[in-house]
Formats: structure tokens, sequence, C-alpha cells
């Protein structure tokens, strides 16, 4: 679509610096509600990146905000050192096929009405070998060959996000965003989703921005994350650091909420609670 | 299930097989008035009985099957073609738009549809078209407004995020995503709406602002057996099933329609 | 149901037929005892059976569609249309299965309190909190001015605010209508309280507070507990007791603590290395 935006702003080093980058974000929506104040962070090509936070913590608007599928208040997100946050639908061609989400809702996701393969193939435009590209990815997600032909309700949570990862990679993206892909998943199946992408991010090389309220999967994941609370960064740094030695409070709380297994074990969950 | 879409289709298809062959032949003609064989029961000749001028029943019925058909179609049709767009740009585009369309369909809404009629048919004259026209106008707020609820609802879904975020335009998912997916409501929309235009149709004949005499209308002769009714109800009971039927048969033939494309309840049939 | 075009999930082909004895001794308060449930030719819910002491915290552990829910579905008497069950299922020595549904809404909210999975739906969006909460004292008994003074102590011991008894639920988070529904599940002390996966729409540290007011709430009363849910963790920090169940079987049964440090049956071992 637009040739220019393919070639690297002249001011970036190219593969070097952050793929996306993001400064003193803002958005606010109608009714004065402030999604997010003044968000700062970048992620560097390659990276497996996590966003930690709760419902309210702003991280879906982030996303949204990442994908430019919504504007900011303030502030400015690049691609690659090119704006995406001002552009208009027709100039982000160039964003649109390098950068792909995987949705939360395995149900939702999916256009009821339209064959799996279809699906997969939205984001690919106008392509010779729409066919091969779909059993190809397919393929890539482990999914058999005559999915394509179905209708998504065929399918179980954890192939129905199968579905969502091979439309993500269709059109050869650089960075995926998965928010909140495995939240909706019974663990067994959150496992071999989890392993999916893995592998996947491994093969094509991906840069993966994890979105998860759930630090235990943001830390099996990621090797960089920041932490987010009603709209703010509060933490930020290597993932495991930030696990085994959490600087704020509310990090703190996260850790300790989440129930593990080895916490129970030990007898350190609550099998008692305090008295009143 | 599928029960309903068989009768349904069974019920819609009589009625538009009857008034297909009206169009060829009738028994009788229709409106040949005849003093000697008034008010008669039903005979070799006469199947369905004569009314108080003599006319054929039976004839009378299949010739009236086109003005019910022609109303439904045409009165359904204009609403549907208009108000499904505009629900959905309504919805799909900018805000004063929406309002613009929701406002304008609110005060549609609360104009009464007769007082319409009444005046599209002193200006030009009361006929089947001025009364289609007017059923029709004051139907697009319906199907605006299922358009609009199903379009929103649509569009807060992730699949239409992931469509934008694949590089696709409005238009693509206004065509892709949001009109299969509110095909059914429209679908259930239009069946009823067409059983409100048959009824309305028979209103304003009755009223006298619709089908002019001497063509045939289920309506105009539900109307003119009201004042025999204690004489002979024949009169009224077989325009008033025949209404009653093709109510029923579009009813029936959207429930099963839209069971049958929603793939979701594939499961189940 | 359609059949299941795709054969990739690798729950299928789990092996769980070989079904633990169930039972742990005399006086329980709830047997379930060869309960099965079908659909038509298809068992969903296969011979399962199980006790709960009085005063005991048991988890039931199992993937969705492995029949946790149609079980505590079919103790409350709330099976779905279409499903049929046999077997027994008595409560102190009274049979619920087939029961009346007379019978069984005195048994309902008074002996047995149930806490759903989605706290969306299971309120009524047109009626103030307090009245809910009085309302499910009165419909066993108590009167109503008793009542409303009585919702408003208990409003206060899951620690709401007082204003939350002339709110309407839509003016309440997901964690406080939670609270409110573990409110009206405990509001007649009953001798059992079911949970039905009622912390998963929640987020991490909120469910850590509702978690602990389950576990607060069944040991003041004295009630035993029931407790379904697809997070071993949670089970860990919960309960006692846990019940592993596969494809409508209970694959393996005994304290928390023996089961996921010496797991006896492949299905648990894999839900545990799944577990982070």
């Amino acid at each position: 679509m637009t040739s220019t935006a393919d070639s690297p702003a002249p001011d970036v080093d190219a593969g070097d610096g952050p793929i996306v980058s993001v400064r003193d974000l803002e958005r606010t929506y109608r009714g004065g509600v402030h999604a997010l104040r003044g968000v700062s962070l970048d992620v560097p090509r390659g990276r497996r990146f996590g966003i930690v936070g709760e419902s309210g913590s702003g991280k879906s608007t982030l996303v949204r905000l990442l994908a430019a599928l919504d504007r900011p208040t303030a502030g400015t997100v690049t691609f690659e050192g090119q704006r995406i946050d001002d552009r208009r639908e027709s100039e982000l061609g160039f964003l649109r096929r390098r950068l792909q989400i995987v949705f939360q809702d395995p149900m939702g996701s999916l256009d009821p009405r339209m064959r799996v393969r279809d699906i997969i193939s939205e984001p690919l435009g106008r392509t010779r070998d729409r066919d091969g590209r779909v059993a190809e990815l397919l393929d890539a997600v482990g999914l058999p060959a005559d999915a394509g032909a179905q209708y998504p309700h065929r399918f179980s949570g954890g192939q129905r996000q199968r579905i969502s990862i091979a439309r993500a990679l269709a059109p050869r993206p650089e960075v995926l965003i998965a928010d909140e892909a495995v939240s909706a998943l019974d663990v067994l199946v959150r496992k071999q989703i989890l392993e999916l992408l893995t592998r996947l991010v491994d093969e094509y090389a991906l840069t993966l921005v994890f979105v998860s309220h759930d630090l235990g999967v943001v830390r099996k994941m990621c090797e960089e994350v920041v932490v987010m609370r009603r709209g703010e960064i509060v933490e930020h740094g290597p993932v495991d650091e930030v696990y085994d030695a959490p600087r704020h409070d509310y990090t703190r709380e996260l850790i300790a909420a989440a129930p593990t297994l080895h916490g129970a074990l030990r007898g350190s969950a609550r099998p008692e609670p305090p008295e009143r | 299930m599928r029960g309903n879409l068989v009768v349904g289709a069974a019920l819609v298809g009589l009625v538009v097989v009857t008034a297909l062959v009206s169009l060829l032949w009738t028994p009788l003609d229709p409106q040949a008035v005849d003093a000697s064989v008034r008010l008669l029961g039903p005979t070799p000749e006469h199947l369905l009985g004569t009314d108080k001028f003599g006319r054929d029943v039976f004839s009378q019925l299949m010739v009236g099957a086109q003005t019910t058909l022609y109303v439904g179609i045409i009165a359904v049709g204009l609403a549907a073609a208009v108000g499904v767009p505009l629900g959905v740009l309504a919805a799909m585009g900018p805000r004063w738009l929406g309002e613009l369309v929701m406002r304008t369909s609110d005060l549609v809404l609360a104009f009464p549809a007769l007082l319409l009629a009444i005046m599209l048919a002193a200006v030009y004259g009361a006929s089947t078209l001025t009364a289609m026209i007017a059923i029709g106008v004051a139907t697009v707020p319906a199907f605006a407004r299922v358009a609009r609820a199903g379009t929103l609802q649509v569009l807060s879904r992730e699949y239409t995020l992931a469509a934008r975020a694949g590089g696709r335009s409005r238009w693509w998912i206004a065509w892709r995503h949001v009109l299969p997916n509110i095909s059914g409501m429209v679908v259930v929309q239009a069946s009823v709406s067409f059983a409100m235009a048959v009824l309305a149709e028979a209103a304003l004949s009755f009223l006298g602002f619709g089908t002019a005499p001497p063509t045939p209308s289920w309506g105009r002769m539900l109307q003119e057996s009201q004042e025999l009714l204690a004489v002979d109800a024949r009169l009224a009971l077989v325009p008033g099933l025949a209404i009653a039927a093709v109510v029923l048969g579009f009813n029936l033939l959207g429930d099963g329609l839209r069971d049958r494309f929603d793939p979701r309840l594939e499961a189940r049939r | 149901m359609s059949e299941r075009a795709r054969p990739q999930g690798h729950l299928g082909g789990v092996e769980c037929n070989q079904s633990a004895p169930g039972g742990t001794g005399a006086a329980a308060l709830l047997s379930v005892d060869g309960l099965s449930i079908t659909h038509g030719e298809t068992a969903l819910v296969d011979d399962v059976s199980f006790r709960i002491a009085p005063g005991e915290r048991v988890g039931l552990i199992g993937a969705s569609g492995s029949g946790k829910s149609l079980t505590a579905s079919a103790i409350m008497g709330l099976l779905p249309d279409g499903l049929s069950a046999s077997g027994s299922v008595t409560l102190r020595g009274q049979q619920l299965l087939g029961g009346s549904e007379r019978e069984l809404s005195r048994l309902r909210g008074k002996d047995i309190g149930m806490v759903f999975q989605e706290p969306m739906t299971a309120l009524n969006p047109a009626m103030r909190i307090g009245r809910q909460v009085a309302e499910a004292l009165t419909i066993h008994g108590t009167s109503r001015r008793r009542a409303t003074d009585r919702a408003r102590e208990l409003l206060d011991r899951v620690g709401l605010p007082e204003r939350t008894a002339r709110a309407y639920p839509h003016e309440l988070s997901g964690g406080q209508r939670q609270r409110v529904l573990l409110t009206i599940a405990l509001a007649n002390d009953p001798a059992l309280l079911i949970c039905d996966e009622p912390t998963t729409a929640l987020d991490v540290t909120v469910q850590a507070q509702v978690l602990d007011l389950v576990a607060e709430g069944v040991r003041d009363r004295g009630s035993a507990l029931l407790f379904i849910t697809h997070d071993l963790a949670v089970i860990a920090s919960v309960c006692e007791r846990v019940l592993v169940c596969c494809d409508g079987r209970i694959v393996e049964e005994g304290p928390v603590a023996t089961v996921l440090s010496e797991p006896g049956h492949d299905y648990t071992r894999r839900l545990l290395e799944a577990a982070l």
C-alpha cells in the first residue's frame, strides 16, 4: 500500500532501536475516565515484553493505542520511529501488516458467520496463493488442514485461540500482541497455547507483547515486564527481578495475592484466614 | 425448527402461487356484479359463494392475494432498503450522524402512520401505492433501530477489532461482518413488518384510504363484510382466515430462515 | 451435539478410566453414590461417588467439560433440561436426586448455599442489594424486619460498606457482587456451601479477598465446602481434600497435600505440570 512507509524513517537506526515506542501517553474517555495517565515505554525488537495489570489498569487501552485502533488524548506512539498515533486509517497499511493482535475472548474474536479459512485470510488482502497460505498457517498452529472449511462454533476454546493466532500470523507480522490470550482457557489448554506461542515467537523471530492480569503467566513467557495500575506504570524491569524483588507495594500485593501451588503446599497460603 | 420453515414456506408459497395464477386465470370475473346471485352460499359454480353484489368470493380472494403481496413486498422492501443502511450508518458513522438518524426516526415513530397515509391519499389520491409508501415510510424506523442495535453489538465484538488490525476498511467490516451478523434480526423484523403491513393495508382499505374499489383486497373484503356479519359470517371469515394464514406464514418463515442461516444453531438441527 | 471435527485436543486422549474409590467414612453430610448424568446416550458424568463430612472443605478440580459443574448442578437439583441424573445424592440421609421441586427449594439456600461463576448475571438487576439479601432470609421464614437488619449485618461482615444495601447490582464491581452472592449463599448458615468457579472472572487481588471470605464464612458457620475450579492453586489454598475430575469420572482423590505432592494419576500430574 503506502510504499514509503516500508522504508525506515531516516532518524532511526533500523534493527537496533525499539520497534515500538510510547511517550507520555494519555487517554481520557468521554465522561472523564482517565484510562492512561502518562505512560512511556520502549519495546526492543525481538524482546518478549510483558504488560501486567488488573481490570482498570489501562492495559487494554494501551493495547489499542499500540495497534493504532484508538487515538490518544496526548502523547505519541511510534513504530520503528514513525508516528502512528496521528495517522488516518488509510495511512496505516504498513502497520497493519507488521503488527498483529491475538485477542482474549475465544468466542467473540472470531466472526461466527465466517469460515475459518476466510477468518485466517482476512488480514491478507489480495494474495495469489490464499489457500496455500491458509494451509501453511493451519499447520503452523497445529490444526488439521480441513479445519479451514468449518465455522468457528465447531471448535473448542483452545482451538479457537489457535485460529486467532493463525489469523494474526497471516500477514507475517514482526510484532505480535497477545491481549489476555490465555486468560479464558483451562490450565492444560493454557499450557498448550503458551507453548505454541513460545515456539512461534522463536520460529518467526517475533517481538511479543504479552498482556495479562496474571504475573505468573507473564513470568513464564516474558523477559521484561511493566506493571500497570490505574493508568500508570508502577514498576518496570527484567521479569525475574520484578518477581523476586518487587520494589512497588502494588507489585508485592499482586504477587502475594496470586495463589501458587508451591505456596499452598508450603502451607503459607490461606487455609486459616486471620481472626476478625 | 425445520417444521417452521416448511409450514411457513408452504403458506407463503400458496399465497404466491395463488397470486401468480390469478394474473392469468380466475374461475369467474372477480369484479362482475350480478344482482341475481347475491349472498349465495358455496355452490359448485361459486366455490366460496358470492358477496352482497353477487361477485364471486373465491375469485376475489385469488386476486386479493396480489394486493397483499404487493403491499408487503413494496412496503417492507422500501422500509428495509432505507432503514438497514441508515441503521448501520448511524452505528458506524460519526456521532452526529447517528444522533440525527435516531432523532429523525423518533419523529417518524411519533407521527401516526395513519395520518401520513391519509395525507398522502389526500395529495395523490387513495390507492394501493400511496398506502404502501405510507406503510413503508412508517416502518423505516423499525429497521433502522434493529440494524443500529445489531451493528453496535457486532462492533463490540473483537473480530471487528481484529479486522481493523488486519487493515480492513469500514466498508469491508460493514459488508463482511456487520451485515451477515445482523441479517437474522433483519429477517425477523421483515417477517413481523410484513405481517403488520398486511394488517395496515386492511385497515387503510377499511377506512377508504387504501386499495380503491373495484380492485379486490382482503382488507376491503373484510370491511365490506362488516355490516353482514350477523347475516353471513362466511364473508368475514374467508378474507380473515386468508390474512391470518399469510401473517402466520411469514412469521414462521422468518423464524425458520433465521435458524437455517445461523451456523451456530447447526448443531441443534 | 455435532461431531467434533478436530482430533487435536490432547484432552481427548487422556486416559482416566480408573475410578477412584469414594468416601471417607461414616457420618457424611453429603453422600454422592454412583451419580451418572446423561444426555441421551452420552454419559457426561459417569458413576461418580464421594462424601463430604460436616465442616469439611473439599475441592473438585477438572477442565471445562469434565462434568464438575454438572455434578454441582445435580446436587442442587438444577440440571439443565434434557439431562437426566441417576444414582443417589443424600444430604444428612435425605435423598435429593429426584426430589420434588418443593422439597428441593426448601433445601436450596437454607441447607445448601451456592455461589456461581458469573457475578454479573446471578443478581436481579432491578432489585436493591439489601432486599435481595433479605429475601434469601424471608423465603426461609425470617420476619421481614429482622431480615432487613440481618442483611445489613451480613453485608458488613463481608466488608461491604453500609450504603451497599441501597445499591443496585450495576453500581457494584465484580468483586463486590461476588461478596453479595456469597452473603446470600451463607445467609441461612447452610450446612454445605457449593462454589462453582466463583473467582474465575475476578482480578487476582480481588480473588484473594473473596477466597479469604469463603474460607472464613464456612469456618465461622461450621459449614462444609464443595469448591469447584480448574485452578489447582486455588484449591490448594482453600481446601483440605481434593477430588480430581476427568471426562466425567473422579480419577483421584485424597488430602490436598498428598495428591499434589504425590499425584497418583497421569491426569493430575499433567495438571500439576501446567500449573504455574
